[in-house]
C-alpha cells in the first residue's frame, strides 16, 4: 500500500482523519478504556515475546527485528509503541478511516508503521508470515469466530506467537463491560459490544487449537476501581488474554 | 518474507529536561540514564551548577530507604565516609524552665540488621557526588535555567538561558525540579495549596566536647521543636552535632542580630550541658517554614518534583527523603513507559507518577503538620494528650517498629529504588 499522492488529497477528508486520530489517541477522549487498558496488555505482549525469542525485556529495543501483525489495529494504540520497541508493525483495520487515522499520526511521530485497510485473510492469502499476530479486542466482534482463528494462526511463522484479549460470556462480564461501562460509567459508546457474542476461555482454546497452534499461556486482567488501574490476574471472569504458539 | 518492507524508524530516542539541579533533580537524572542508558537523553539545567557545592554545609538525615536507593545508584560507596548513623533517637517534651526533661520517646537499634534509622549527610558532599555519578553516567547538566516552554505537540520545546546564548532544547517530558516557588509549576497553571507556620528554622552546626553516641535527640519546645542530630567527629572540640531549631517567626529576627556569645549561650540553653562545652562552628541561619502541595503533581509534558510538588514541616526531617521518593517513583513511571515503547511524557507514565506519589505526599504533610500543631503548645492538657500517646507508642514494639519503618521508608509497596533494587 501506498499513500495517496498528494494532488488527489482531499483537505477535508485530511482534517476529518486528524480529528478521529486525535479522539483515538485522546487519554480521556472516547478510547479512554483502551488507554488504561493499554500498559498492562502492551507489558503482556512484551513478557510474552521476550520468553518465546529469548529477548531482554529491559531493553528499549527488545522487539528489534521481529515482524509483527496487528488485526483490528484501530488508530494504532498497539502499533506505535512496539514499532518503538524496534519490531515491523504490520497493523490492519477493515474501517479505512481508522487505517487513514493512523497512518496521520504515525507520520506525525515519525514511525514508519505499515498501515492497511485489509482483513486477515487478505493478508494471508498475499503470503506473509509474521513473528507475532495479535488480535486485541476484536474476536468480540467479528462474525465467523472459527474462520477467523485459522487466518490468523495461518499468518504467524511456524515457531511464533498468537496473541488474544477479549471478553468472557460470564453474568459477571454483563454487569461489568456492558452495565457498568457502557451504561453507567460511560467508558464505552453504547452498543460497543454485543454480550452475546463474548467468547469463553475454553471456546477461544478451542477454536485455536483446532487451528493447531499450542496454549502458552492465560492470563485474566483485572480493573482496581480504588487505584483506576488495570492489573493482570488469575480471575478471567470478565477480561482475559490467551497466548499460542504456532 | 515475501513482500518488502519499508524502512525501520530510527531507533527511539526519548530527551527529558529537568529544570534543578537540587538533589531530587540529580537523583532523578542518575537513575535514568543508569537504568535505560544512551536511548533516554538527560539534561539538567540549573544555573546553581556553576556553585562548588562543597560550600553547602547543612546537614540533612538520609533516612534508611533514600540510602539504599542512593547505594543502588552507586553514589552511596562516594559519600559513606562522611555520614554519621543514627542509631538511637531521643525525643523529649519540656519547657525551657524544667530542670530536667523527661524522655518520653526512644528508638534505639537499627531498622533492619545492618541498616541504621537514618544517616546525617553534608548537603554539598551528596551533591557533589550525585553530580559527578551523573556526568559519569552521561547526563548533560547546563549550569543556565529554564526560562519558559512551550508545546509543540508531541514535545515541548524548552527554552534554555538568557539572551543571546538561549538554547531550545526538545523535551518530552519536562520535570520540574525548581523549589518551591517553581516558576515552572506556575507556567504549567499547576495551582498551590499552602499556608505559612509563624515559626522559623534556624540551623547550625555546633562543635562540642563529649561524644553524642550516634543518638539523635528532639526536644519538643514550646516554641518548636529543636533537634540535635549528629554529625562525623571533627571540628574545634572534636565532635560536632547539627542542630535545627524552631522558633517563633517574632523571635527569630532578635536571635539573629544577637552578638555570637548571646548566640551560643541561646543555643546552649537549648543545647544542654549533656555534650560538654559547645562552640558555634557555624552562624546561625534562618529559613521560613510553610507547608504546602501542588493541586496536581503532573500537567501536559510537565511533572513536579520535590518541593515543587510538596514542602512540608521539617519536623520530622522529612523534606528531602520525600524528594528522593519522588526521584524514585518517577524514575520508574518513565522507565516502565520507555520500556513497553510508551511515551516518558504521556499520560499513562505521568498517571503512574501521580498515583505512587500525590497521597503519600499528602500524608506526610498532613503528619507533620498535626505534630507541629500538637507539640508547639503549651497548654497542658495538650501537654498530658501528647505525653500520653508518645508513652504509648513507646510501650508497643509493634506500633513503634510500624512508625520506624515508614518514617525510614522501608514499607513494602514503595518504589523498587527505595527497596536497594536497581530499576
Amino acid at each position: 500500500m501506498s499513500e495517496p499522492s498528494s494532488s488527489t488529497v482531499d483537505p477535508e477528508e485530511v482534517a476529518r482523519f486528524d480529528r478521529l486520530a486525535r479522539e483515538w489517541w485522546d487519554p480521556k477522549g472516547p478510547m479512554r478504556a483502551l488507554h488504561r487498558l493499554n500498559p498492562v496488555r502492551l507489558a503482556y505482549i512484551r513478557d510474552e515475546v521476550c520468553r518465546r525469542f529469548d529477548r531482554d525485556p529491559r531493553s528499549l529495543r527488545s522487539l528489534s527485528g521481529l515482524r509483527v501483525l496487528d488485526v483490528g489495529c484501530g488508530a494504532g494504540l498497539l502499533c506505535e509503541p512496539l514499532a518503538r520497541l524496534g519490531a515491523s508493525v504490520v497493523g490492519i483495520d477493515p474501517a479505512s478511516a481508522n487505517i487513514a487515522a493512523a497512518r496521520r499520526h504515525a507520520q506525525q511521530g515519525g514511525l514508519a508503521i505499515d498501515y492497511r485497510p485489509e482483513t486477515v485473510e487478505a493478508v494471508v492469502r498475499g503470503g506473509e508470515r509474521f513473528d507475532l499476530v495479535l488480535a486485541m479486542e476484536v474476536i468480540e466482534h467479528v462474525a465467523d469466530r472459527g474462520a477467523f482463528v485459522a487466518a490468523c494462526a495461518r499468518a504467524a511463522t511456524p515457531g511464533g506467537l498468537l496473541i488474544m484479549a477479549t471478553l468472557n460470556r460470564t453474568l459477571r462480564s454483563f454487569a461489568l463491560a456492558i452495565v457498568a461501562a457502557e451504561y453507567l460509567l460511560g467508558w464505552l459508546p453504547r452498543g460497543t459490544h454485543e454480550w452475546e457474542k463474548f467468547v469463553t476461555p475454553e471456546e477461544l482454546g478451542e477454536a485455536m487449537r483446532a487451528a493447531g497452534l499450542r496454549i502458552l499461556d492465560r492470563q485474566g486482567v483485572v480493573y482496581d476501581p480504588l487505584s483506576g488501574t488495570w492489573t493482570l490476574s488469575r480471575d478471567m471472569s470478565v477480561n482475559y488474554m490467551l497466548t499460542a504458539g504456532a | 518474507m515475501t513482500t518488502p518492507h519499508r524502512p525501520r524508524a530510527e531507533p527511539p530516542s526519548w530527551r527529558i529536561a529537568i529544570a534543578g539541579g537540587g538533589l531530587a533533580g540529580l537523583a532523578l537524572a542518575l537513575a535514568l540514564r543508569r537504568a535505560v542508558g544512551a536511548p533516554v537523553v538527560v539534561t539538567v539545567c540549573d544555573p546553581a551548577l556553576h556553585r562548588d557545592p562543597a560550600q553547602d554545609k547543612r546537614a540533612y538525615a538520609v533516612a534508611a530507604g533514600a540510602r539504599k536507593m542512593l547505594q543502588a545508584l552507586g553514589v552511596w560507596d562516594r559519600i559513606a565516609n562522611g555520614a554519621q548513623p543514627i542509631l538511637d533517637m531521643v525525643i523529649t517534651d519540656s519547657r525551657l524552665t524544667d530542670p530536667v526533661r523527661p524522655v518520653f520517646l526512644t528508638f534505639s537499634g537499627e531498622v533492619e540488621p545492618g541498616e541504621a534509622f537514618a544517616h546525617m549527610v553534608e548537603g554539598g558532599a551528596l551533591s557533589a557526588a550525585l553530580a559527578a555519578a551523573c556526568r559519569d553516567a552521561g547526563a548533560d547538566l547546563i549550569p543556565a535555567g529554564v526560562a519558559g516552554f512551550s508545546s509543540r505537540g508531541s514535545h515541548l520545546a524548552v527554552e534554555i538561558g538568557q539572551g543571546e546564548h538561549q538554547q531550545v532544547l526538545e523535551a518530552h517530558l519536562l520535570v520540574a525540579a525548581d523549589g518551591a516557588r517553581s516558576r515552572l509549576r506556575e507556567m504549567a497553571g499547576i495551582g498551590w495549596v499552602g499556608w505559612s507556620y509563624p515559626q522559623q528554622a534556624i540551623v547550625a552546626t555546633v562543635a562540642h566536647e563529649r561524644d553524642h553516641g550516634a543518638c539523635a535527640v528532639e526536644h519538643f519546645l514550646p516554641s518548636g521543636p529543636f533537634a540535635i542530630l549528629p554529625l562525623r567527629p571533627g571540628g574545634p572540640l572534636g565532635h560536632r552535632s547539627s542542630i535545627v531549631w524552631t522558633e517563633a517567626s517574632a523571635s527569630a529576627p532578635h536571635l539573629l542580630a544577637l552578638d555570637p556569645e548571646s548566640q551560643r549561650l541561646e543555643v546552649e540553653r537549648r543545647f544542654g550541658l549533656q555534650l560538654g562545652a559547645i562552640v558555634l562552628e557555624t552562624g546561625l541561619q534562618a529559613y521560613p517554614l510553610s507547608f504546602g502541595i501542588a493541586r496536581r503533581f503532573v500537567g501536559e509534558r510537565v511533572a513536579l518534583l520535590g518541593d515543587a510538588a510538596h514542602v512540608i514541616h521539617p519536623i520530622a526531617g522529612q523534606g528531602l527523603n520525600l524528594g528522593l521518593k519522588d526521584s524514585a517513583a518517577l524514575a520508574e513511571a518513565i522507565v516502565d513507559a520507555v520500556r513497553l515503547g510508551l511515551d516518558p511524557g504521556g499520560g499513562e507514565a505521568l498517571d503512574a507518577y501521580e498515583r505512587a506519589r500525590r497521597f503519600d505526599s499528602f500524608a506526610m504533610g498532613v503528619v507533620t503538620d498535626g505534630l507541629n500543631r500538637l507539640f508547639a503548645n503549651d497548654l497542658l492538657p495538650l501537654r498530658l494528650v501528647r505525653d500520653l500517646g508518645l508513652g504509648i507508642v513507646d510501650r508497643m514494639p509493634m506500633l513503634k517498629r510500624f512508625f520506624i519503618r515508614e518514617a525510614a521508608g522501608l514499607a513494602a509497596s514503595g518504589p523498587r529504588l527505595l527497596r536497594g533494587e536497581a530499576l
